[in-house]
Formats: structure tokens, C-alpha cells, sequence
């Protein structure tokens, strides 16, 4: 077939979602992949390692090929059949796929858990406490005159983003490098660190005091101690100069303030701090979501549920209470009795007393490759790439957006996440005699 | 689909001047027809008030503030889960609630249309998104305008021809259905930490004025030929001594007439209508908005009005959210967005012993009781900034009753009590003007022709209330009235029975209005080159993924007009 390439692709990597990429393809195998950064080159054209090309049912202890129907019908069964599933993933799936998701969890009276309980889940109960000051990213670009980078290491983890919206891009107002300032907290000198004006290498878990002091600072009192978090008082003092300084400061953070000792003490402090920045001038805050659509997650559950992850709907309606219905603690603490895991691999990122639950109960795994999950599974029914072999919305970090089209066809007999989960709901449906 | 007929109640109809007529509705295929078969469902409504489903012109239902306001506030709506049943999805109230429960609490209370009235262009595929799983009722949105940097440059430069073709762009890209203007000028400066506070006040880096932005988009709606009016939310929200901005804002466009309809609706005016220097001297600023909108045919208005009881702020107008938020000290979202707008989320609580809100609270009154024609005048409540929409019922209590609004008055803060106009209002509202407000009039002001009217060819959208108009003394019996409008005995959408006495009987798929303006070939050209020539350069996305196809709207209902560019 003749190769043909297709603009303004939307990269399903990491949440900056970039949108320019031009895919070289023939219909079946991407080709090439330009504009993206090294990681979206390596995901666009190694969509074919490790596939899972057909649904696997577990017979007499071995995953063996089966039909899509009989895949389908057993995952229907153990949810049917389960006292309380628990329905996690979500991240790297789409919009429309979340929604069938909620669907099925309050079909089931089941938990559905997004990875945002085990990433920036502890942002979400800042914002609860404290609220936001946020913007999207181009108001960054256009208006940014001091950037900062706490605990996280976007040169690695988001390589676009300091080209695309930060440092080296260029806005409105703010043109090159020079109109913009950058400070890096972190605990170790990382790439991202190596860019930065001013980098303030804490002492690990000291977080919470650094921000607390620069709250402080910014309200022009007196700081009694001769350092803080391993950082001289006097140069707290002048990074809370430069902030109350700047005409338009953002704050970016990562899981370096979110996993660490503290955790929603952090967010709550960092997220205290930029609103407090905004009595003396204009500052934002944003967290640096990982996956590319766990803000798409976290929005889907919230428009529909009420609560952003941790939804608990066993009752009838829905429950938060992370701790007590988010799907780590209920796993670990051996309550769920069956989980569909759909576009993630808890088996390899759960705590062990919740993996040795999870691998002693059915599990259904909606994966595209071959996972520590998807081997541990009960059943497995492969599904095609978001953004490469299906179409469906994501949301970028900020709350833009995007449709992330197909490009290439997923292998023969492969689907979507969304046909795969209407399929598990209307045989679920008829399992219960319902239409 | 099945007939059904709508038997032997007394309807009220303001649009086709039916006012309290014992008559029957005859609806087949979800239209109001001339007459049905014997074979139609008939629905005994003896002794009931019948009107045309409630038409809701603004509401803070959907989008990503409407979302971030859902995930901050986990307080709001563990009080008030809504469990799932036979017919209908669970979720949660209480002053956001999500999308739903959205649907079906108005179902219950017999209304069927409403329109997000703030939806931030570039977030607009995440307003759709809700919208689209909001069940029962048909919606829209209008589409932010006020802040935009192609707008301002355009009217910088004067081209209004382009302006106009530029709108018409970001309606058809954004599925939008109005034009809306919030603190015109005010969000661009709140990048900096400013605002524009009043009319004639510069915008900072754009060199244009709130006046010029709010006249030349009145004028592009009239090229244009929109549906609806330009949708303003003025400068200087909630701040002592608005009200004169907000006479000058309407007075801004008093020229700039059409003769379909008026020119711009403003609206929350409760929040906008106050006199006074500072918080302990705010007064009532509605006997003066109202003796200008009696006396000028080009505006009309809603009160926003306000309960006294907890309540989420959210509106575009992130300024005025961050000025809100240094008096209330609880939790504050903002949410800017590139090149565009802004928002802003605050949660807040109105007290009756609170001087400035039971000012507030008067203030929406009063301009409900003196704005004399109830076509320019229309019930909101800015659901949820002034209160939840399911407080409706409680406004209609004390609009038909004086008695009803006296009790009330008699609790509210004393020095309030001596300086509102509101105890010396002796004005009661009819049913028929109840339903000119909540109805009739909205879905005029919106264009919608097949809304708001029970005449043939209108949908088959009713609400059926237990109300004997002939027996029932609204004044005195407004508890029964309120009650009534809470749960409506049966709630009609598109010829079918989606609610019973305040239960949803059945779950649909309403749909979604938005407007095509047709603009000349070449017109559309140079604005589409303008826009290629800078959209890198504004956006952080590209502009061929910034346009929301139709095939993602789940029911989608195009209005096309004929632009005169």
C-alpha cells in the first residue's frame, strides 16, 4: 500500500498533548513519526512488540486463545458474579471509554478507581481544601516571566514542555529565553535542574517546610531559622523576592511533592502558596499529569459522578473517600472480590499486600500489549491503541480538549476500548434479563 | 412514536395570548399537532395547569468551571447523593450537580430546554461533552467573546465586516449558539492581576474600551442575524456602584436596533445593580435599571436572583471571582484560558443576617416587581452563583405572593429591611405572567420559534402543574404553589411522559441548538487567512484540531441564518 502521512496527529504519551505530529504510514504500520519527541517516535512506530493479537481466556491454568464472544462472556460473568469489583485503569484509554466505564461500574455496583490514586491524587485533595489557581498552557507561553519546576523533570518525563510552554517558547508578551526566569526544586541535580537559573537542592521530604517559609516570606515576615529545608534562609528570602517580583509567575510540580512525605500537606501548601502569590501579583499552579488522559479521567468521573477518582458505587450512588474507596487501600485491604483493569498494570505499579490480593482474584484486562497484569489474568482481550488505532477525546494537563484520531488500523479482530466495554455491558445486561 | 392528547386543562400559553383556557393538546410525533386519532393516549389533566415546558436562558450547568467547581466542592454533594432506579443513573446534588441528576431535577420541575450561558471557546468540546450526557432536556451554549484577542484586534482596526465573518467561524467551530460578553476587557487585564472596571476604561495592550467591544459585537449580531441577543455580563460584577456601569452598557447600545428582537440581554443583574461607595452603603440600584429598561425597547434582563443558603460563584470573570474570594477566605479556583477568557470558582454561603446579601436579595426582586412588561424580564437565579435552579419554585413563591415575600422580609437583616424598596412593592404575580417568564419569554428572546408556545408545530415539550388557577389563591396559597412547581405532576418531552409527579418515568436524549450564520465566500476567506496567518502564534494547539465536529454533538439541531456579510 502507498505511504501517506497525516497532520496535526495528537500524541497519546505523556498529557502536554502536542498536536502537530506528521505520521508517515501505509494504513496499516506507522512509518515515521516527526515533530514528536524521542518517546512519541518510539510509541508511534512500536505499536507492534509485545501485542496481544487475540482474547485469552485462563483454562486449567494457562491463558489460551479464545473468540471475542466467549472473552466477552466469561469477563461479563466474573463481574456478574462478583460481590465488589473493582474497576481500575482509565489513563490511557479515551473519554468515551471512561463513560462506558462508569457505566458499567454502577451496573455491577462495583469501585472504579483511576491512576490518579496512585500519581496526583493527593493534588485533588489539596484542591479540595485549598482550590486553584490555574491556567492553560498558552497563557504560560504568552505571559510567563518566571517559571518553576518543583520535584519534577519535565526534560525527561514531558520533553516538549519547556519548548512548547515554558523557557524557550515564545508568546505574546514574553519572546526568548531571556524574558523568563526558571528555578528547579528537587532533591537531585536533574537535566531539567541543569537549565535553571536558580536550582534549590533540597534535603529529601522537606517540601512542606520550604513552601511553608516561602509563605511566609512572600507576606513579609521575618523567618526565625538559619536555614530551611537545607537552603539558607537568605536565599529562601530571595526566591520568594523573585516570585512576589515577577508580573506573571507558574508553577509546575510533579510527583516529587505529591509521593513524598507530606503528600496533599504539599499540594495544600504549594497550592496555598500561589494563591497567596496573587494578593502581590499573577501566579499560577499546574500539576505535571503523567499519562496522557488521567485529567480526561478524573474529568469524565467528575462530570458524571461527582468525585474525581475513588468512586465508590456499591451503594447505589456514589461515594468518595480515598483511603477508604480508592482501589489500592480496598485491594490491600482484601475487599474487592474481581477486577477489570482496563489500559494499566497494577500488578507491576500496586504496593505488595495489594498485588498479593489482586493475583488471588479473577481479573479482566483490556490491554493492547502484553502487561504483568494481562499474564495474571483471568481474562484478556486485547484492544487497539488510543490515538493511533482508535479515535476518542483526551484532556491535556490544563483541561484542554483534544481528539486524538486514528491513524493506522489496529491488528485483524482487534477493537476499541469502547466497543470491547458496550459489548461486556450488554451481555452483562442480558446475563440479568434485562435489555 | 404514539399520540397523546392533553386533556381538559386549563393551559396557559402567553405566546399565542391563551390564558387560563380549558382546552385540549394534541401531540403526535413529538410536535404539537392540530388533532390526534381516538387511538392516542389521553392524559387527564382536569383541574391542572398546563404550560409549555420551562425554557431556562441561564444556567451554569456544564463545561470545565461548571467541572473544576464539581471536583473542589466533594462537601456540596455528599449531603445529596441521588440514587440510581429503574429509569434513571445515579449521582450527586447539590449546587453542582452532576450532569445527570442535571437533567432530571429539571424534568421534574417541567422544564425542558436550557442553555449554558458561558462556554470557554477552546474547553468548548468538554462543555459539549456534558451536554451531551445531560438526559431529557435540550441545551446549548453561547460561546465567550468578550476577551478575545481576534476580537479586540478586530475592533481595533474597525472591521467589523471581519469581526462578524470571525464569529460566525467560532460559532460554527465551537457548536455555540449566542454571542456572550463577560467583564468585556477586564479578563485580559486580570492576566496581569488587573481588571477594567468600567466602560470607558482602556483595555491594557489592546487599546480598545469595554464600549467598543460591547457595540461592535451588538452590531455583529445584527449582521448576523443571531437567534438570540448579545448575552452581557458588564464590567465591574459585584463591586459597590455597579449599577451605572450597567445602565451605561445597555445605554452603549441603545442605537443599534433590530426589529425582531432586543439588541443584548443583560443578565444577572442582582450582582450588577448596586448603588452605593462601599460594602456598608450598598443599595438597591434596581428602581433605576428598571425605569431604563420599561423605558427602552432594546434590552431585557434577568434578576439572577438570590437564596439565602450555601452556593458555588462561577463565571468567566476572573477578576471578580478573586475579589469575591479575599471576602469570603473559603476555596478559590481560576481557570484562565488562552487568549480567550477566564474563570473563576468560589464557594460561599448568603445569610439572611448579612446586610449586603439581604441587599442582594432585594435587589433581584425589586427589578422583578418594577420591570413592568414580563417580556423583558426572565427567572434565573444564575444557577449556581445566586442559588441552585431548584430553587425556582421558591422565587415563583414570592413572585405571585407579597404575603410569602413579607415573611421573608421580616427575617433579613434590619438595616437592609429600612433601605430596600422591596416592603413598599405591592405587585403580585399572575400565573400567566409566570409563565411568560419562565417560558414564553425566554424562548422568544432565544429564537427558539418551536419552544416556550403550545400552538401547532411547536414541540411537544409540556409541563403539567397541580395548580386549579380558578380555585387556588396564588397570594395566599404560595406554599401549595411552590410545591406544585417543585414536582411537576407530569413533565412532557417531545410527546412523551419523562416525569410523574416528580419522579423520572423515563430517561431520552435531548438536543444540542447551535447556530450557522452563512457569510459571503470571500468574507470567510479573509478571516480564515487571518486566523492561519496567527493561530500558532495565539493557541497551543493547532487550529485544524480546534473545530468540534457535528458528529460529536449526540443529537445536534442546527439554526442556519443569513448574514448581511
Amino acid at each position: 500500500m502507498s505511504k501517506t502521512t497525516s497532520q496535526n496527529i495528537v500524541c497519546t504519551f505523556c498529557a502536554s498533548g502536542c498536536d502537530d505530529l506528521q505520521i508517515t504510514h501505509d494504513g496499516r504500520t506507522v512509518d515515521s513519526a516527526r515533530n514528536g519527541c524521542a518517546i512519541s517516535l518510539s510509541r508511534f512506530t512500536s505499536t507492534k512488540e509485545s501485542r496481544i493479537l487475540k482474547p485469552l481466556i485462563r483454562t486449567k491454568g494457562t491463558l489460551r486463545p479464545t473468540t471475542f464472544d466467549r472473552a466477552v462472556d466469561r469477563a461479563a460473568r466474573i463481574l456478574n458474579s462478583a460481590r465488589y469489583p473493582v474497576l481500575y485503569g482509565w489513563s490511557e484509554t479515551s473519554c468515551e471509554a471512561i463513560s462506558k466505564g462508569i457505566e458499567l461500574a454502577e451496573l455491577v455496583g462495583g469501585l472504579i478507581d483511576n491512576t490518579t490514586t496512585s500519581c496526583h491524587g493527593p493534588t485533588i485533595l489539596g484542591i479540595q481544601d485549598v482550590g486553584e489557581a490555574t491556567c492553560t498552557l498558552g497563557e504560560v507561553r504568552h505571559s510567563a516571566d518566571l517559571v518553576i519546576y518543583w520535584g519534577c523533570n519535565p526534560i525527561h518525563s514531558h520533553p516538549h514542555h519547556t519548548n512548547r510552554f515554558t523557557i524557550f517558547s515564545k508568546g505574546r508578551f514574553r519572546k526568548t529565553r531571556k524574558d523568563r526566569k526558571l528555578i528547579v526544586v528537587d532533591v537531585r541535580r536533574t537535566d531539567t535542574a541543569k537549565l535553571a537559573d536558580h536550582f534549590i537542592q533540597i534535603q529529601p521530604n522537606s517540601d512542606y517546610e520550604l513552601l511553608t517559609a516561602l509563605r511566609t516570606a512572600i507576606k513579609g515576615e521575618e523567618i526565625e531559622q538559619d536555614s530551611i529545608a537545607g537552603i539558607p534562609t537568605e536565599t529562601v528570602e530571595e526566591i520568594a523576592d523573585l516570585m512576589t517580583d515577577c508580573e506573571f509567575g507558574a508553577l509546575f510540580f510533579g510527583l516529587g511533592l505529591t509521593m513524598t512525605a507530606g503528600k496533599h500537606r504539599n499540594t495544600e501548601a504549594a497550592l496555598a502558596l500561589v494563591r497567596d502569590l496573587n494578593y502581590v501579583t499573577k501566579f499560577v499552579i499546574i500539576p505535571m499529569r503523567g499519562w496522557f488522559n488521567v485529567t480526561g479521567a478524573n474529568e469524565v468521573s467528575t462530570w458524571q459522578t461527582g468525585y474525581p477518582y475513588a468512586v465508590d458505587l456499591s451503594q447505589g450512588y456514589p461515594r468518595f473517600n480515598p483511603g477508604d474507596t480508592s482501589a489500592i487501600d480496598a485491594v490491600a485491604r482484601g475487599e474487592v472480590d474481581a477486577a477489570l483493569v482496563v489500559a494499566s498494570d497494577p500488578v507491576s505499579h500496586f504496593p505488595k499486600a495489594a498485588v498479593k490480593h489482586l493475583l488471588g482474584i479473577p481479573i479482566v484486562t483490556l490491554e493492547p500489549k502484553s502487561t504483568p497484569t494481562s499474564e495474571a489474568s483471568e481474562v484478556v482481550i486485547p484492544s487497539a491503541i488510543l490515538g493511533i488505532e482508535a479515535s476518542g477525546t483526551i484532556y491535556r494537563i490544563d483541561g484542554v480538549p483534544l481528539e486524538a484520531r486514528r491513524v493506522v488500523d489496529p491488528p485483524v479482530g482487534v477493537r476499541s476500548d469502547v466497543e470491547i466495554l458496550d459489548a461486556i455491558i450488554r451481555r452483562l445486561r442480558r446475563l440479568r434479563g434485562r435489555r | 412514536m404514539p399520540e397523546l392528547l392533553i386533556r381538559n386543562g386549563y393551559v396557559f400559553d402567553p405566546l399565542n395570548g391563551i390564558e387560563a383556557e380549558m382546552m385540549d393538546i394534541p401531540i403526535r410525533d413529538g410536535k404539537i399537532v392540530e388533532k390526534v386519532g381516538r387511538r392516542a393516549r389521553v392524559l387527564d389533566a382536569s383541574g391542572m395547569t398546563v404550560m409549555p415546558g420551562g425554557v431556562d436562558i441561564h444556567s451554569h450547568i456544564a463545561g470545565s468551571k461548571a467541572n473544576c467547581a464539581r471536583m473542589m466542592r466533594p462537601e456540596d454533594h455528599s449531603k445529596d447523593p441521588e440514587p440510581k432506579t429503574k429509569n434513571t443513573r445515579c449521582g450527586v446534588g447539590h449546587t453542582i450537580p452532576s450532569v445527570f441528576t442535571t437533567g432530571y431535577r429539571y424534568a421534574r420541575m417541567g422544564y425542558t430546554t436550557v442553555f449554558e450561558p458561558a462556554t470557554p471557546p477552546l474547553k468548548t468540546r468538554h462543555t459539549h461533552e456534558e451536554l451531551n450526557d445531560i438526559p431529557i432536556i435540550d441545551k446549548g451554549c453561547f460561546t465567550l467573546f468578550g476577551n478575545n484577542w481576534f476580537v479586540m484586534e478586530y475592533v481595533k482596526q474597525g472591521r467589523i465586516e471581519e469581526l462578524a465573518a470571525y464569529v460566525a467561524w467560532m460559532l460554527e467551530a465551537t457548536k455555540g449558539y449566542a454571542i456572550k460578553i463577560v467583564n468585556p476587557g477586564g479578563i485580559e487585564a486580570w492576566r496581569w492581576g488587573h481588571n477594567v472596571r468600567r466602560l470607558d476604561d482602556m483595555v491594557p495592550n489592546f487599546d480598545v474600551t469595554p464600549r467598543e467591544i460591547v457595540r461592535a459585537l451588538c452590531k455583529v449580531n445584527r449582521l448576523l442575524n443571531l437567534p438570540h441577543a448579545v448575552h452581557v455580563h458588564p464590567n465591574g460584577l459585584a463591586e459597590p456602584g455597579n449599577y451605572q456601569t450597567t445602565i451605561d452598557t445597555m445605554e452603549c447600545a441603545h442605537d443599534i436596533v433590530t426589529e425582531t428582537h432586543p439588541t443584548m440581554h443583560v443578565t444577572h443583574v442582582q450582582f450588577t445593580g448596586r448603588k452605593g461607595w462601599a460594602w456598608p452603603d450598598v443599595r438597591s440600584g434596581a428602581p433605576e435599571i428598571a425605569d431604563y429598561v420599561n423605558a427602552h425597547e432594546h434590552v431585557s434582563i434577568d434578576p439572577g436572583q438570590l437564596i439565602f443558603t450555601n452556593v458555588t460563584w462561577m463565571t468567566a470573570d476572573g477578576p471578580a471571582m478573586f475579589a469575591l474570594f479575599k471576602l469570603t477566605k473559603t476555596k478559590w479556583f481560576n481557570a484562565d484560558v488562552e487568549s480567550e477568557t477566564g474563570a473563576g470558582v468560589v464557594s460561599a454561603t448568603y445569610k439572611r443576617s448579612n446586610y449586603v446579601n439581604a441587599i442582594q436579595w432585594g435587589i433581584a426582586l425589586e427589578l422583578a416587581l418594577l420591570v413592568k412588561n414580563p417580556w423583558k424580564i426572565f427567572l434565573t437565579t444564575d444557577h449556581p452563583n445566586g442559588g441552585p435552579f431548584t430553587a425556582y419554585p421558591r422565587v415563583i413563591s414570592w413572585l405571585v405572593s407579597k404575603e410569602a415575600r413579607q415573611r421573608l422580609v421580616d427575617k433579613i437583616n434590619k438595616t437592609a429591611r429600612t433601605r430596600l424598596n422591596l416592603p413598599g412593592i405591592d405587585r403580585e404575580y399572575t400565573l400567566h405572567e409566570i409563565a411568560t417568564i419562565t417560558r414564553a419569554a425566554t424562548a422568544k428572546s432565544l429564537g427558539l420559534q418551536f419552544k416556550g408556545h403550545l400552538g401547532v408545530g411547536a414541540d411537544g415539550d409540556v409541563a403539567i402543574y397541580n395548580i386549579q388557577p380558578a380555585k387556588v389563591d396564588l397570594a395566599k396559597e404560595y406554599r401549595a404553589v411552590r410545591k406544585a412547581f417543585a414536582r411537576a405532576a407530569f413533565t412532557i418531552k417531545d410527546g412523551r411522559i419523562v416525569a410523574r409527579n416528580g419522579e423520572v418515568v423515563r430517561s431520552t436524549q435531548g438536543r444540542t441548538f447551535w447556530t450557522r450564520p452563512q457569510v459571503s465566500e470571500g468574507m470567510m476567506k479573509t478571516v480564515t487567512s487571518d486566523l492561519e496567518s496567527k493561530f500558532d502564534d495565539y493557541y497551543t494547539i493547532r487550529m485544524a484540531n480546534y473545530p468540534i465536529e457535528e458528529s460529536y454533538i449526540n443529537a445536534s439541531h442546527m439554526i442556519s441564518t443569513s448574514a448581511e456579510v
